[in-house]
């Protein structure tokens, strides 16, 4: 019994070996090999993803080999250890060279102590990145998330669910060069004078109801909620898709017997919907917050955040690489980074020690 | 019981009712605008300037009959009187109505001494529309110039079927890869005790905030030095690393609502937590992986700044052929009306076939099973 | 079926790895090849005997006999599409004597990218940088190479004006260096109006500024707005509003003042500066003179504000903007007989006929034979010449041919850019990128918009300046 599993042992530690020996192979493979790119695609897929999953399956496979009490220890290493080693190496450790950074001069050499702080908190344009940031975050998330709620509740009850739904959730396959295009020809404005027809959705509307066309995203600070009205219709779906992945996980039984009970929609809404999906209705919250806050493509691609509407992720992408400044660039990153802190810890209230095994 | 029944169905065919029209409605404020640009990538670049995309919809518009030349000698400073009627020139270039109906308007400005008559005409469907834009986003546009003694010279421009293969094959792992990863990880944190869950748990919240540019320079250093710059592994690995918070948090939230039951139930069984993961809460767990891979797959899909850095132009994704064809200046910038709709393809292929996965009760069907 | 599909799965895998396995070894030694080391060896190799230097140096020479045959130079830029492939076909036979390969990768974003690529230690061999400030960002970390020690001095002195050569030295950590050579210029200082309307209607060129104003003037009297202006332009949006206020700086004040100004000596808030401006804002908002009215500037996009020039009946008669709008036009106008430019006259006379202009320069930023082969090919205007035929390029190289320009109007940019009296580069593009790219574009349209005033726009750009 005992040779057995050191026997088991050697084969997996073997296979270990082996699996990583074959990868290494794939990747010169795949760096170096002039085939057709149809079969550098196919290979890649495979040797990518069944890689991966080999060496999970490989590295469980020698963990549970180990003696008993070893076993629970070593575990959650194989378990969570990967992802978190991507996390140190990707975002991790740059966000600790970025507080760095932060106390450091343009080039990233000195030491300018705060300074670049007292820039980013009294500097008029960061100000007023702050201000729209927040505008983003209230009501881009207010919008996104009550209206994929809406969606997803009332879409549950139609015939043409997917179509519904594949309407709201077109967007998001938009890239944002392609929704920049989109929304330039809702907002375009063409100007007054004779013999000028307005090419823009919105000013042929305004102008069929006998008003005036209007530079829509010109007009501070109206023109960041025509801004986010963009976010929203891209980000939609991404809530809409969570929320009703959700709502069918309550089972149908309980809906049923609420209506049985003479419930009325509304009371069925928030008896029972809201409450069965409230984890993820605060996840979706949190990752729409989280969204408005590292926003910068819209505006990038609309205003440029000329106009007042710049905000602070596209503030931070000019200074560090258009105005090549690193030291104020990262101080703005850290400042980013402070502003989830209340909802970090708004979300560890959901983390219930107890149950796991 | 039996006398409220007619009642009940009234109502529900009422609120059926209801539920259709407010989803009509906001679906349609959601493809108005989409609706808009399609139409747009099938006129041709001049007419995209000077009407509406609407005005393809048939619609009445004036249309000239004849023209009326003014005498040398009529003063275009004062007061002009054409066929009876007299106006300023200011009036007379905003159009007036005449009282057969016509319109008269004047040609351009006073030098020019024209008036158009206008009629009134029923427009049908605008003609001038052709797949001009997507021929030459997807075959490449025929770049022509001379050389030197004259001669036209005709290349063909970078067509997108390269950039299409490149980006299935950084997507796709892009998006397999993160998620499973995501998923051992939520899986850990979830139900596995282990000494600083909670802090590392913090941690990845904490980073979902972090903007991924910060991370460009260092990562593309470490590449360097790896060796692994401009491959596409280090592209996946890039992908994963930037999309692994936001994927373990929604993987997390759902595997964490679990019930404890069924696990409870399996270790009794004596199974191990990888055959509970494979067997178990991976099945279960399908509605939030298929929905979860729809967006990584969509992000990585419409990435360009990711793949500029750490791919480079040599097996350039189609976000980056796309940039490319609008010119250094944008001067070609029509193209993307037709380019947006070209890359939608693929990702919404994919929404419909996993959408079939977001099924009512697969939770509970299994939870009772 | 779930099972056999996993199955299957595996097999193919491992089937799939074995080949890579065999694959990779096969493909394996090539790899292998050592660039750095075969560098060495060249750089230290003596000039082989019976290869006469050329005018722009050794390198260029020992290509041409074939020493560096089956290398590659890599090589960056902003400009791609139609544009990466002329260059492409005009560096053709340099590539086919030489056998040298030149990998040319455009990027859109091209600011972010070359930063990155520079600070990760990725950059390519020769980088065009279409602004000189993001140049001397990365020549102020000591990264490009001098070129002067590259290319033979004397050549590049009588290749190029002295202005192009000035504008081309920048501060290095250890003193000045010649950070790069001009490759491509162009002209902004004209005007673009479409010649046969123009003629039919009785107008005549101006010579003068108030000629223009006078026209300007004149045709808004007739019923027209004159000018077609947009400054829209995504992320860079506001840079035409730039190039218009330092036309009027360099007619309304001295060299001397405007070259303080792009140094940041001379304040945006001070009277030289605010009496350019009113120039521009004289024509600017005034809304019977602008197409679409002041508001519509902003939210115009430069490449399509010059097209109502060419309807029929024009809606607009001007259009002042850099040479390389003609690619923007419409397609099928004739060059010098639907349209035509002229230059945007002086105002004072006391300044003359000043030129303003950009250009890009290539900087090298890997010091290897090869390279310095194709740099010093650069300095020719030879280099130039397919691209100049093709169309869209304008040669700032003094052995280049007038003749070699394909169109009338190309032309006479041209000549007027070699002939100009003094000759200034676009100041935003001199500037630090925090003013130049940054503030400056950002207050100037915030500044026509209408959301701020004037004394906050200029105020504002000088508060940006870095210390």
């Amino acid at each position: 019994m005992k040779n057995s599993k050191a026997l088991q042992f050697v084969l997996a530690i073997g296979t270990m070996l082996l699996t990583l020996f074959l990868l290494q192979r794939g990747f010169i493979f795949l760096r170096d090999a002039a085939v057709s790119k149809i079969v550098i695609v196919v290979f890649a897929i495979l040797w990518g993803v069944g890689g991966v999953a080999a060496l999970y399956t490989v590295a469980n496979w020698i963990v549970e080999l180990l003696p008993t009490d070893w076993v629970p220890r070593i575990q959650p290493i194989v378990f969570v250890g990967p992802g978190l080693a991507l996390l140190f190496w990707f975002l991790a450790i740059p966000v600790f060279r970025t507080l760095v950074l932060s106390f450091r001069g343009p080039n990233g050499q000195g030491f300018d102590g705060i300074d670049n702080y007292i820039f980013a908190f009294t500097d008029r344009i960061m100000l007023e990145t702050f201000r729209n940031n927040l505008l983003w975050m209230v009501f881009g998330t207010l919008f996104c998330v009550g209206l994929g709620l809406i969606i997803a509740v009332l879409a549950d009850r139609s015939k043409y669910e997917a179509i519904y739904k594949a309407i709201i959730f077109m967007p998001m396959a938009i890239s944002f060069v392609g929704a920049g295009v989109i929304w330039k020809f809702v907002y375009t404005y063409k100007g007054e004078g004779s013999g000028i027809s307005e090419i823009g959705l919105l000013n042929a509307i305004v102008l069929a109801f006998g008003g005036q066309s209007q530079p829509w995203l010109l007009i501070p600070p109206w023109n960041n909620f025509f801004l986010i009205a963009i976010m929203v219709w891209l980000q939609t779906g991404f809530a809409m898709v969570i929320l009703s992945s959700a709502i069918k996980g309550i089972p149908a039984e309980m809906m049923e017997a609420s209506r049985i009970d003479g419930a009325n929609e509304f009371q069925i809404f928030f008896r029972i919907i809201i409450p069965s999906i409230q984890g993820t209705l605060i996840t979706v919250t949190t990752t729409i917050v989280i969204f408005s806050l590292k926003l910068f493509d819209v505006v990038r691609v609309m205003t440029g955040g000329n106009n007042g509407t710049n905000v602070i992720a596209n503030e931070f992408y000019l200074q560090r690489f258009t105005y090549g400044d690193a030291g104020q660039a990262s101080a703005i990153a850290v400042i980013l980074l402070l502003a989830v802190v209340p909802v970090m810890i708004y979300n560890l209230r959901q983390f219930r020690e107890s149950r796991a095994f | 019981m039996n006398a409220k029944k007619p009642s009940l169905d009234r109502q529900k065919k009422l609120s059926n009712f209801f539920v259709n029209f407010v989803l009509i409605v906001i679906c349609l404020i959601w493809i108005v605008p989409t609706l808009g640009v399609f139409i747009t990538s099938f006129r041709n670049s001049q007419n995209i300037f000077k009407s509406g995309w609407w005005t393809i919809l048939p619609h009445r518009e004036y249309v000239k009959t004849e023209e009326i030349k003014l005498a040398d000698n009529v003063d275009v400073d004062g007061p002009i009187t054409v066929n009876g009627v007299t106006r300023t020139f200011e009036e007379w270039r905003a159009g007036v109505l005449m009282p057969d109906g016509t319109q008269l308007i004047w040609f351009g400005n006073k030098r020019t001494r024209q008036i158009d008559v206008q009629t009134l005409e029923w427009k049908w469907f605008e003609t001038d529309l052709s797949l001009e834009n997507y021929t030459n986003v997807l075959s490449g546009k025929e770049i022509r110039f001379k050389d030197g003694s004259g001669n036209e010279i005709v290349r063909q421009g970078n067509n997108l079927s390269t950039a299409f293969l490149n980006s299935i094959a950084v997507a796709v792992p892009a998006t397999i890869i993160p998620i499973l990863i995501a998923a051992f990880a939520a899986y850990g944190f979830a139900w596995m005790n282990f000494p600083g869950r909670k802090f590392l748990f913090t941690l990845v919240v904490a980073l979902l905030v972090v903007p991924l540019q910060i991370a460009l320079v260092p990562i593309l250093q470490d590449y360097t030095k790896l060796g692994i710059n401009g491959t596409f592994l280090g592209i996946w690995l890039a992908h994963a690393g930037f999309g692994l918070p936001l994927a373990i948090y929604l993987l997390f939230n759902y595997i964490n609502q679990l019930p404890r039951d069924i696990l409870e139930s399996a270790f009794i069984d004596g199974a191990s937590h990888f055959t509970i993961f494979t067997n178990l809460i991976l099945p279960l767990s399908i509605p939030a992986l298929a929905s979860f891979a729809i967006f990584q797959f969509l992000w990585v899909w419409n990435d360009y700044l990711v793949g500029l850095i750490f791919l480079g132009d040599q097996n350039r994704v189609l976000t980056m052929a796309l940039a490319a064809i609008v010119g250094e200046k944008g001067q070609d910038w029509h193209l993307l009306t037709a380019g947006a709709f070209i890359s939608m393809i693929l990702p919404l292929t994919v929404f419909f076939a996993l959408q079939r996965f977001f099924v009512r009760g697969l939770l509970a069907g299994s939870v009772k099973g | 079926m779930k099972k056999t599909f996993w199955q299957l799965f595996a097999l193919l895998l491992i089937a799939s790895m074995l080949l890579a396995a065999c694959g990779g070894a096969a493909t394996q030694a090539p790899a292998q090849t050592e660039a750095p080391a075969a560098t060495e060896a060249a750089t230290d190799a003596p000039a082989p005997a019976g290869v006469e230097a050329l005018p722009q140096g050794q390198e260029l020479a020992n290509a041409y006999a074939g020493e560096y045959s089956g290398t590659v130079v890599t090589m960056s830029g902003p400009f791609t599409d139609a544009d990466a492939v002329i260059f492409e076909e005009s560096i053709k036979s340099f590539e086919e004597a030489t056998g040298i390969d030149i990998q040319y990768a455009g990027s859109k974003e091209f600011e972010a990218s070359i930063r990155v690529a520079v600070e990760g230690g990725t950059v390519t061999d020769i980088v065009d940088f279409p602004q000189p400030g993001l140049l001397a960002s990365f020549v102020a970390q000591g990264k490009a190479i001098d070129v002067s020690t590259v290319i033979n001095p004397d050549w590049l002195a009588e290749n190029y004006i002295e202005s192009w050569l000035q504008m081309g030295t920048m501060e290095g950590p250890d003193g000045p260096i010649m950070a790069g050579i001009w490759a491509r210029a162009n002209g902004k200082s004209f005007v673009f109006y479409p010649k046969a309307a123009f003629d039919a209607a009785g107008y005549t060129v101006p010579e003068t500024w108030e000629e223009m104003m006078e026209l300007t003037a004149q045709i808004a009297s007739d019923g027209d707005t004159p000018w077609c202006i947009g400054i829209e332009s995504g992320a860079a949006t506001g840079w035409t509003m730039t190039d218009w206020l330092e036309e009027t700086m360099l007619r309304t004040t001295s060299l001397e003042n405007y070259d303080a100004w792009v140094a940041g000596e001379l304040k945006f808030d001070s009277p030289e500066v605010r009496n350019a401006l009113k120039y521009v804002t004289d024509i600017w908002f005034n809304d019977a003179y602008v197409y679409g009215g002041r508001k519509s500037i902003p939210a115009t996009f430069f490449g399509d504000a010059p097209a109502p020039m060419f309807d029929n009946p024009p809606k607009c008669w001007f259009h002042r903007q850099g040479n390389f709008i003609t690619s923007f036009f419409p397609e099928g106008l004739n060059p010098g007989v639907d349209y035509d430019f002229f230059y945007l006259p002086p105002i004072d006379p006391a300044y003359g006929k000043p030129v303003l202009g950009a250009g890009d320069i290539y900087a090298m930023f890997n010091d290897r034979p090869e390279v310095r082969a194709v740099m010093q090919y650069f300095s020719t205007g030879e280099s130039l010449r397919g691209w100049i035929e093709a169309g869209g390029a304008i040669s700032p190289h003094n052995d280049s041919d007038l003749d070699w320009y394909g169109d009338p109007v190309t032309r006479k940019v041209a000549e007027v850019l070699k002939n100009a009296s003094s000759f200034r580069f676009d100041g935003s593009d001199l500037m630090p990128g925090a003013v130049g790219a940054g503030s400056f574009w950002k207050s100037m349209t915030d500044y026509v918009s209408g959301s701020i005033d004037e004394d906050t726009a200029l105020q504002q750009i000088d508060a940006s300046w870095p210390k």
